[in-house]
């Protein structure tokens, strides 16, 4: 059985050099830049690369928590996110699919709709 | 798929799928009422919520359990529909009424108001426990209605589950049962720091267990080209591909069902979870996601991996055996009502996959009775648990119930009852199930599994029968917990566990029957 696998992954050996390649890249560039590089202070150096703003300090009041409604926009954007992963190829494929898949395709937005309502009906949508 | 792709026309020859909306109708009652439940959510004010979704409930259970009756005398053998993703057999209509029945009765102790004031659901999820506010809501008479249609979400996902005839279709029916049960988890009115982390614990373990899914899932496609469980009984068949695939794919695959179904050494969540969650949601739990579970082990075994058992049997006697023992000797360590359920609810795992792999028909038959026995006994069994209370809520630490029969003779009495049933005694359903079961093993060579498991019912029959006598035999304590009088819901659930398990342990025979009417179409 052994040589048969052998010949079925045969392709894939190309791939797996790369990424013993991209490791040992990684590795030998860690481990030798403290050796041969020169080092000179620089405050930029050790702020967050391009993160967006400081996330420090954290506020006092509070534990260090931040709005709840950051997740919740995360959460709504993946909701519709979603959406659209399956709208897409539907869009492509609308003629072939016909009135069965427009049904369907009706029921799954209808059905992601009364997440929708939810989240508006209970201020989700509300910024202040 | 790539069978699919590979046709001449490839996507072109798409065609809609035969949908047969009668048979999945009980399926889709559910589903549609989950909907509707988020919309009275959305759009009624909150004193209307909790007795529009009371209503909206009942009457799903009524037209899903009815349009599950028609179905029964219609269809002697069953169907697949949906392109053969979903198969409405025998077991699995079998199964849905189970669900039906039991997620009645859980749903009734979820929306009881009475035994614990407003409902055992926190009024305002976000409040931070252990704050000024959190001890103010505990005093309220309001609660999240939202476990209504997270319910019937978790319920339809558990439908799904057991009638899925595709590992795809499988997977998406877990994530559905179980997104909302980690969130129900977190739900309590009381000691809600134990109820956050069950929350927690349950969906980062069960999150592992998803990918455990997700990955044998993955390479059985790699091993048979195609997700179906017919296909991949099929290609068992054929010796020219890689068992390597298989046997890594079928372990990772049970993995995850083993750990939804809280087997042996994938039980480690189990007694926190069932500690923290509020009980009716134990109640939900360890009666409709045991029962969903094991319908799936019991179809994924038996329609695709028959022909191959001869190569992973004895790893499920070990798992079966590793099973048993945690779970009768570790119950008898315990302190706690809930997690001592728990820990037995463990234990009877390891018998019900004593059933499962007993891959004939006798061996469907009985563990699909057995479920139905240990649901209704454990339904009811948490529903007793509710009623006793001090000040603070349950009453749960064993210490608490010491002498409780003087209190209160009738709920000792019950209680008694359902810990018989539990430990198998004649004249309850668990002695039957526990028969039936035993003696399909037996058909099919399985001995001295059948030894373990007799061993391991007198040991778990110790920590039974120790709890009746602490409530018969000791004095109570003089600060003990008082007994609430349960509302109509939990009465009404309680006796339904009850009736079951006394009907199911003298007069077995019609659900026997219905058992084993038929096996998987596939």
């Amino acid at each position: 059985m052994a040589w048969k696998e052998g010949i079925v992954l045969q392709p894939y050996l190309p791939l797996l050099l790369m990424f013993v390649l991209a490791a040992g890249f990684a590795v030998f560039s860690v481990t030798a830049a403290p050796y041969i590089g020169p080092r000179r202070y620089n405050r930029a150096k050790l702020d967050a690369y391009e993160c967006g703003i400081e996330p420090s300090p954290q506020p006092v009041v509070g534990g260090g928590r931040m709005p709840v409604a950051y997740y919740l926009t995360a959460m709504l954007f993946i909701l519709f996110d979603i959406e659209m992963v399956f709208l897409y190829p539907f869009a492509v494929k609308a003629d072939d699919l016909g009135l069965f898949g427009l049904v369907e395709i009706v029921l799954f937005i209808v059905s992601v709709g009364f997440a929708y309502a939810y989240v508006w009906r209970r201020g989700g949508l509300d910024w202040n | 798929m790539i069978s699919f792709l590979a046709q001449p026309g490839g996507l072109d020859a798409l065609q809609a799928p035969e949908i047969d909306y009668w048979a999945m109708a009980p399926l889709l009652i559910v589903l549609g009422a989950a909907c509707v439940g988020v919309l009275v959510e959305a759009f009624l004010a909150k004193p209307q919520r909790w007795p529009v979704q009371v209503i909206l409930t009942v009457l799903t259970f009524a037209f899903a359990g009815l349009t599950l009756g028609l179905r029964l005398t219609k269809d002697p053998k069953g169907l697949t529909t949906v392109a053969g993703a979903l198969s409405i057999d025998r077991p699995a209509l079998f199964l849905w009424g189970t669900l039906l029945a039991l997620g009645f009765g859980a749903m009734l102790m979820i929306a009881d108001r009475s035994v614990e004031p407003g409902g055992s659901f926190v009024a305002s999820a976000a409040i931070r426990p252990g704050t000024i506010q959190d001890r103010a809501q505990a005093g309220q008479h309001g609660m999240q209605t939202e476990v209504f249609p997270l319910a019937l979400f978790a319920l339809a996902g558990m439908m799904t589950f057991v009638a899925a005839n595709d590992l795809l279709t499988m997977f998406i029916a877990l994530e559905v049962m179980s997104l909302p049960l980690y969130l129900m988890c977190g739900l309590a009115r009381r000691r809600r720091l134990i109820s956050q982390e069950a929350a927690l614990k349950y969906f980062l373990l069960g999150a592992f267990a998803s990918a455990f899914f997700l990955y044998g899932l993955a390479l059985l496609y790699g091993y048979a080209q195609s997700v179906k469980l017919a296909d991949i009984a099929e290609a068992t068949g054929g010796t020219d591909r890689s068992d390597t695939l298989l046997y890594a794919g079928f372990g990772l695959l049970l993995v995850g069902l083993l750990f939804k179904a809280s087997v042996g050494p994938f039980h480690t969540w189990t007694p926190d979870v069932y500690q923290g969650a509020p009980t009716p949601v134990t109640a939900f739990m360890g009666a409709c996601t045991k029962v969903a579970a094991f319908g799936a082990i019991l179809r994924v075994l038996q329609v695709a991996f028959k022909a191959s058992s001869w190569e992973w049997e004895y790893v499920l006697w070990a798992v079966a055996i590793v099973s048993m023992a945690i779970g009768a000797i570790l119950g008898i360590t315990q302190t706690d009502v809930k997690r001592m359920i728990a820990y037995s609810s463990i234990a009877h795992a390891g018998f019900l996959l004593l059933g499962s792999i007993a891959l004939n028909h006798d061996g469907l038959s009985s563990t699909l009775f057995y479920l139905l026995t240990y649901g209704f006994t454990t339904l009811a069994a948490f529903g007793v648990v509710s009623l006793v209370r001090n000040a603070d809520g349950e009453a749960t630490h064993l210490s608490q119930w010491a002498g409780l029969a003087k209190r209160s003779p009738l709920v000792a009495a019950v209680f008694s009852f359902l810990l018989l049933a539990l430990a198998g005694i004649p004249l309850t359903s668990g002695f039957i199930g526990k028969f039936v079961v035993f003696r399909a093993a037996l058909a099919e060579g399985m001995g001295p599994l059948v030894v373990v498991a007799l061993i391991a019912s007198a040991v778990a029959a110790f920590f039974y029968l120790r709890v009746i006598v602490l409530m018969y035999f000791s004095e109570p304590a003089a600060d003990g917990p008082a007994v609430s009088v349960p509302g109509a819901f939990t009465t009404a659930a309680i006796t339904l566990g009850v009736v079951v398990t006394l009907l199911l342990g003298v007069l077995p025979g019609f659900a026997l029957d219905w058992a084993g009417a038929a096996g998987f179409v596939f």
